[in-house]
């Protein structure tokens, strides 16, 4: 009699976590970060999208940005990862996409219209998978508070020039900053992606003649030593770098008006319209020039299908119902993201606001493609930027507290690169 | 006969429980018995305690023991593979890059020189740290042993930041010490200057070791004040009559008699002060620079938050770490039983 009870209660135990037998429905899983609505936007479309597949539901697993920049390369790499991931480290997974190419009913539409940026998510030596789409096309940039600068009555120089070095910008924040007794004249995003236009626009080349990675050029020493002086005399916030690790960003400072001038990217724009709306004139102004051009950096967000996926076909209907052109630009004009489709671009996009501000701020990344420089392009493809983006990031952080003289922050940068690239093998 | 006579009190101490609770006990100690039955046949009543704590060894050496075992191959691979049949094992190159220094008082002159930098943070924080939580920790037992006015109320007051979740604890002190924050705010109400107390790397280790201080020194005091209480009054009343003030009191009853205490309260906080991460991650994200970045930090950055991730350097600097917490419990431990038997 125990025995037999032994057994039953064992047996009800194993019946209990067993998962239900028969499933109808596919699930597949999304590893997402929001940066602002696009979340939101996502779930209904595919709320729509599960109406019409009712075999196939698509659960987002939202998390913060930095579980996609540091767990999801371990579940990656253990093969524990989602089907689809939202990712901004494009080159650097590519060894775990999915290619999608047998599983689309049109492959010929992806390379049409995200031909630019399918090699930004492949490995070196491919040219033809398509592991998924951008999200949003994303350029780097400044953005300004003109009402600070016409209540303390001075003009704004990209109204007076249309190229406006890095110096004059400094030099005009911190008269704005001092006439109305603004703590931050200037702030940065801490990264190194974010320093990496400015750097290019001095004349750094980030790539020797064998197209590895480097900074030991008099265009990179420029503007690490000039944003190093800036963060010693005041002129950009001089706690952000220097007390944070990882990224970090000056959204709340600029949005509570107290910083003149932010260097941050397109993807703020729908921020800065729900945070700040037209409380002040807000704008994006273009990318301040020197002897490397006046360029930012491109960048942006895909969302990508994981090659461990146990169902691939159900994971290309759902990129295919998402990359239409008219799902795709109801994303884009939603999250006021810049999409990455060729389609979209010609067609352009009816932006989902009535704020003037943010329609302007868009049109001026959107004008600012055409004056982003190739190394900054190559740059972005390069699989391991982010090696190169975080050691400059961290070194420079090191300069700036005196742990270092600028010298030694960009040699031990280049350290940093060679070393990982090495382990990397 | 002995074992029928505990299965009847067992099962008369059901019969005491609710009728809904019963049956489902019933079936669960018949299950558990059926199953231990015919495994202390088979090994004997002798040898059924290895059976009990067998559970909690697959525990620990599930979680504990293979995890240091895996730490201990990965140190010795090189490569960015996660899996350890991809890796190539490298021998004791990791280590040797650790300390590959020309001057081991300069960082600058180290390879790895951000180890270096930890390593003197980290020492330098624990030094300071757990000399404050001691002291401080004493002082506020023996405060809170004596019959002082709302005594209850300030033990709770103490022991409330326990409680705190360690990066609530940091973002509360952020907002305080930030440049725009509470405390500038006062100083400058009082006429002062205000002061970027955490973009000063001396003062920036100050409040990370006055804030963990703050954090944590409850729990000590807690253990303390149990220490305390322990100690028979007969003592005091007998060295009272010796003619012994206040301070021999402390000095030749309660020193020596809290000394076991002591050294587990000095154990406890130095290996919490070694292993401290969360806290200061979010109040100096290691900062100003790396001022503030102790050892632990460097091995998530190295292993986890770098792009191409470094498993087996980060392995063998935790190894580093793990090693020195090891002989310092070890020393502190000898150093309490010498003080013990003397």
């Amino acid at each position: 009699m125990r025995r037999i009870l032994s057994i039953l209660l064992i047996l009800a135990v194993l019946l209990a976590a067993l998962p239900a037998l028969s499933q109808d429905t596919v699930e597949l899983r999304i590893r997402w970060y929001d940066d602002g609505n696009e979340g939101e936007v996502l779930r209904d479309l595919l709320d729509q999208f599960e109406a019409e597949n009712p075999d196939i539901r698509v659960e987002i697993d939202t998390v913060p940005y930095r579980a996609i920049l540091e767990n999801l390369p371990l579940d990656l790499a253990a093969g524990e990862g989602p089907d689809m991931a939202r990712v901004t480290d494009l080159g650097g997974l590519a060894e775990y996409y999915l290619d999608m190419t047998p599983y689309l009913s049109d492959p010929a539409y992806w390379e049409e219209n995200f031909g630019p940026f399918l090699n930004w998510k492949r490995l070196p030596g491919d040219d033809s998978s398509i592991p998924g789409y951008m999200t949003q096309l994303t350029i780097t940039g400044p953005f300004i508070n003109r009402t600070l600068f016409e209540q303390a009555g001075i003009e704004v120089p990209s109204d007076m020039s249309a190229s406006v070095t890095w110096d004059e910008w400094a030099a005009a924040a911190n008269a704005v900053a001092e006439a109305l007794e603004i703590p931050y004249p200037m702030a940065m995003d801490r990264s190194g992606h974010r320093f990496a236009g400015p750097a290019i626009s001095s004349g750094a080349m980030y790539f020797d003649d064998m197209g590895h990675p480097t900074v030991m050029d008099e265009g990179f020493r420029d503007m690490a030593e000039r944003f190093v002086n800036w963060h010693l005399d005041g002129t950009m916030h001089p706690e952000m770098w220097p007390l944070s690790e990882g990224y970090a960003g000056a959204n709340e400072e600029f949005a509570n008006a107290e910083l003149v001038f932010y260097m941050s990217g397109s993807w703020q724009v729908g921020q800065f319209s729900e945070q700040i709306g037209d409380a002040f004139d807000w704008q994006t102004v273009p990318n301040p020039c020197g002897p490397g051009g006046c360029t930012g950096m491109p960048g942006g967000a895909a969302l990508v299908g994981i090659a461990a996926t146990e169902h691939p076909e159900e994971v290309a209907r759902v990129m295919e119902y998402l990359t239409s052109q008219e799902v795709l630009g109801e994303f884009a004009a939603r999250t006021l993201f810049i999409p990455a489709h060729a389609g979209l671009s010609a067609s352009g996009v009816d932006f989902d606001t009535d704020l003037q501000l943010a329609k302007d701020s868009l049109g001026v990344f959107v004008g600012q493609v055409g004056t982003l420089e190739q190394v900054a392009f190559d740059l972005q493809a390069y699989g391991f930027n982010r090696a190169v983006f975080d050691a400059t990031r961290d070194r420079l952080t090191q300069a700036m507290v005196g742990e270092m003289t600028v010298d030694e922050a960009i040699a031990r940068i280049q350290d940093d690169i060679d070393t990982a690239l090495a382990e990397q093998g | 006969m002995a074992g029928i006579r505990k299965e009847a009190n067992t099962l008369r101490l059901i019969a005491l429980l609710d009728p809904l609770t019963r049956p489902l006990l019933l079936l669960l100690v018949t299950a558990i018995d059926g199953i231990l039955k015919p495994v202390q046949r088979r090994v004997g009543i002798d040898k059924m305690g290895y059976i009990f704590i067998l559970p909690n060894l697959l525990i620990f050496g599930i979680f504990v023991l293979f995890p240091m075992l895996l730490n201990f191959y990965y140190a010795m691979t090189g490569g960015t593979r996660l899996f350890p049949e991809d890796r190539p094992f490298v021998g004791l190159d990791n280590f040797a890059t650790l300390f590959d220094c020309e001057n081991f008082t300069q960082p600058n002159s180290c390879q790895e020189d951000l180890f270096w930098r930890g390593v003197f943070n980290t020492v330098a924080y624990v030094v300071f740290q757990v000399s404050a939580i001691v002291l401080f920790s004493l002082i506020t037992a023996l405060v809170l042993n004596r019959q002082i006015v709302a005594r209850g109320f300030f033990r709770s007051v103490f022991f409330y930041p326990v409680l705190l979740s360690p990066v609530v604890v940091a973002l509360i002190w952020k907002w305080v010490l930030q440049h725009e924050g509470v405390l500038n705010g006062i100083i400058e109400i009082l006429g002062g200057e205000s002061k970027r107390w955490l973009l000063d790397p001396n003062w920036a280790m100050f409040w990370v070791v006055f804030v963990s201080v703050w954090a944590l020194m409850g729990f000590y005091t807690l253990i303390l004040l149990a220490g305390l209480q322990s100690i028979p009054p007969e003592l005091y009343e007998a060295s009272s009559i010796d003619g012994a003030n206040g301070w021999q009191d402390f000095r030749f009853v309660t020193m020596p008699l809290l000394m076991p205490t002591m050294f587990v309260v000095l154990v406890l906080s130095l290996i919490r002060a070694v292993q401290m991460f969360d806290q200061i991650f979010v109040l100096t994200g290691g900062g100003p620079g790396t001022r503030t970045q102790l050892l632990v930090q460097y091995i998530y950055t190295t292993g986890f938050s770098n792009q191409i991730q470094l498993f087996g350097l980060s392995a063998a600097a935790s190894m580093v770490l793990g090693v020195s917490l090891l002989i310092l419990t070890l020393l502190q431990l000898r150093l309490g039983n010498q003080s013990s038997l003397a």
